[in-house]
């Protein structure tokens, strides 16, 4: 597949590292990728460092963390050293982040259309007339029948699929040119879960994004993303694009695609992957 | 031999006004050694079959019968034991403060059994635990391990059947696939019937020979596993279910209306 030519962030060799009681614990080790207007996915197991790396692009790290990178450029922004104050006008408004599970990550005290009003009357100064008219037309662009109704609502009030609908809506509506979504359908059923793919793939295209898709499951992020980047105890293992995901080459990808349990191709025992202490060294 | 009979089960919850019917007129068998799995989406009255043959909900019509005996509302020792349940999420159905040895220990004094440590350790060894694992605590053990003791703790009571609702769920693809060796190696083994319920279709036509496909408290088709890979189900929703275990599918249509 074709490099597009422009890339929206650049990670050149990212650490991560936690101070803790008992010692340095490095959750991301040596990193670099970059994003251009495709859909990238990563993959991981738990603890594989990859909802790290994303927080870590937002700057959303606890102080203590200590983040190390040759470059970690968004844009025209450095984001190592770029002022807290410059990141508060790009988190929200240029990047921006979905998370899991939209009962926990919705104020609940809010309504929906307060919510999704706050970002453009924070970002863009706009009047709140103003700011009602672009919510009421986000939350029609993902579907929402009768965002009137819907603006009024409290998150309790709404279902999983529609909550992550308002998530995606309250993330897009200030056109950031780069979304997060950590696990975005992960607390969704299978059925919702297309629904809210598609509306996320419909954006991503028609406004030209990039968007990083941070899942543990393999089916989806092949299906769905151009380009796969899998990760391993902290490390890029490797990176293919979606569709040649079954010629994949490490043996740690190979033995993820082989414990899973498929309907095309089923087998009388899976295999357990095992883990190489190779694989720890770059 | 018929393990699991069901017929027009139904059950509910809450009482008076507040009365909500959940699962609605459900029939089926289940023989000794088969592994009968339930899928369907959240709310859908999977669980709620689970609990009503586990007896944990006792608000149910119809007729059950397990092991050849037909079951009341209330059930003596023996038949409790029959039946155990494994849960989801091994994360919050084991004791963060008991040792795994106290853990496992619990339902034997529960049933009154005997030789209670070579019964721990036989279940620790069945489901592949080194023994001292017993003077270890839950936050001590990977998430694997711990889904390993809740089997192990279902399995202490020497039960004809399991029940297991969503045991995978929580898991990382590659520990799933060692549980779900460890599950069929115990089936094969102990002569196990399971129940499993689980939203993920490949899961479930990986382990189980028939699969009922609930939707709305009801089954709409039960489907054997042969069916589920040729791809001949004949619910349409069923076939909603078996694209979304394989990812997602772009749709050139616009797409799907509000749910409410």
């Amino acid at each position: 597949m074709l490099k597009p030519p422009e890339n929206i962030l650049t990670v050149q060799n990212m650490s991560v590292e936690f101070p803790t009681l008992s010692g340095v614990v490095t959750a991301v080790r040596n990193v670099s990728f970059s994003v251009g207007r495709e859909k990238v996915g990563i993959i991981g197991e738990s603890g594989s460092g990859k909802s790290t790396v994303g927080r870590s692009i937002m700057r959303l790290q606890p102080p203590q963390a200590i983040v190390k990178a040759d470059r970690l450029q968004f844009e025209d922004i450095n984001l190592l050293t770029a002022p807290e104050e410059q990141m508060l006008s790009v988190r929200g408004r240029r990047i921006s982040m979905i998370l899991q599970d939209p009962k926990y990550s919705l104020n609940p005290v809010m309504t929906v259309g307060e919510q999704i009003s706050e970002t453009v009357i924070l970002h863009e100064r706009v009047s709140r007339k103003e700011a009602r008219q672009r919510t009421l037309a986000m939350l029609e662009r993902v579907n929402i029948r009768d965002p009137q109704r819907v603006f009024d609502l409290y998150p309790h009030e709404v279902s999983g699929g529609m909550g992550q609908r308002i998530m995606i809506s309250m993330m897009l509506i200030a056109s950031p040119s780069l979304i997060i979504a950590d696990e975005p359908t992960s607390a969704l059923d299978v059925t919702v879960r297309q629904q809210v793919l598609s509306i996320l793939d419909d954006l991503v295209t028609e406004r030209n994004l990039g968007l990083i898709f941070i899942s543990h499951d393999l089916n989806l992020v092949r299906s769905f993303c151009d380009r796969v980047i899998i990760m391993y105890a902290g490390r890029v293992v490797e990176t293919i694009a979606a569709a040649d995901l079954d010629d994949a080459q490490h043996p740690y990808t190979r033995g993820l695609l082989n414990a899973l349990p498929s309907l095309d191709h089923p087998r009388d025992r899976l295999e357990v992957l095992r883990r190489d202490p190779a694989w720890l060294e770059n | 031999m018929t393990m699991i009979k069901v017929d027009h089960l139904a059950v509910s919850y809450g009482q008076g006004d507040s009365l909500v019917r959940v699962v609605n007129d459900v029939s089926f068998e289940v023989s000794e050694g088969e592994t009968f799995g339930l899928v369907g989406e959240s709310g859908c009255g999977k669980s709620t079959v689970l609990g009503a043959l586990a007896g944990r909900n006792r608000q149910w019509t119809g007729s059950i019968r397990i092991d050849g005996e037909t079951i009341g509302q209330k059930r003596s020792i023996s038949q409790l034991a029959k039946q155990q349940m494994v849960f989801q999420d091994p994360f919050g159905s084991i004791h963060p403060r008991h040792t795994i040895g106290r853990t496992l220990l619990e339902p034997l004094e529960i049933h009154g059994k005997d030789n209670r440590q070579e019964r721990v350790e036989k279940a620790l060894k069945d489901v592949g635990l080194p023994l001292n694992f017993r003077y270890r605590f839950p936050h001590q053990l990977s998430g694997g391990q711990r889904q390993r003791v809740a089997i192990a703790r279902a399995l202490i009571l020497e039960p004809r059947i399991l029940l297991l609702d969503e045991p995978t769920s929580a898991l990382d693809v590659s520990i799933q696939a060692e549980i779900l060796n460890l599950l069929k190696d115990l089936r094969d083994r102990e002569k196990l019937t399971y129940i499993l319920v689980s939203h993920d279709l490949a899961v479930v036509a990986h382990l189980c020979d028939r699969v009922a496909i609930m939707q709305n408290g009801g089954f709409v088709e039960i489907a054997t596993k042969a069916q589920l890979l040729a791809g001949t189900v004949a619910h349409p929703y069923t076939r909603v279910l078996m694209d979304g275990s394989r990812g997602y599918v772009a749709s050139k249509r616009p797409v799907g209306v509000a749910a409410s």
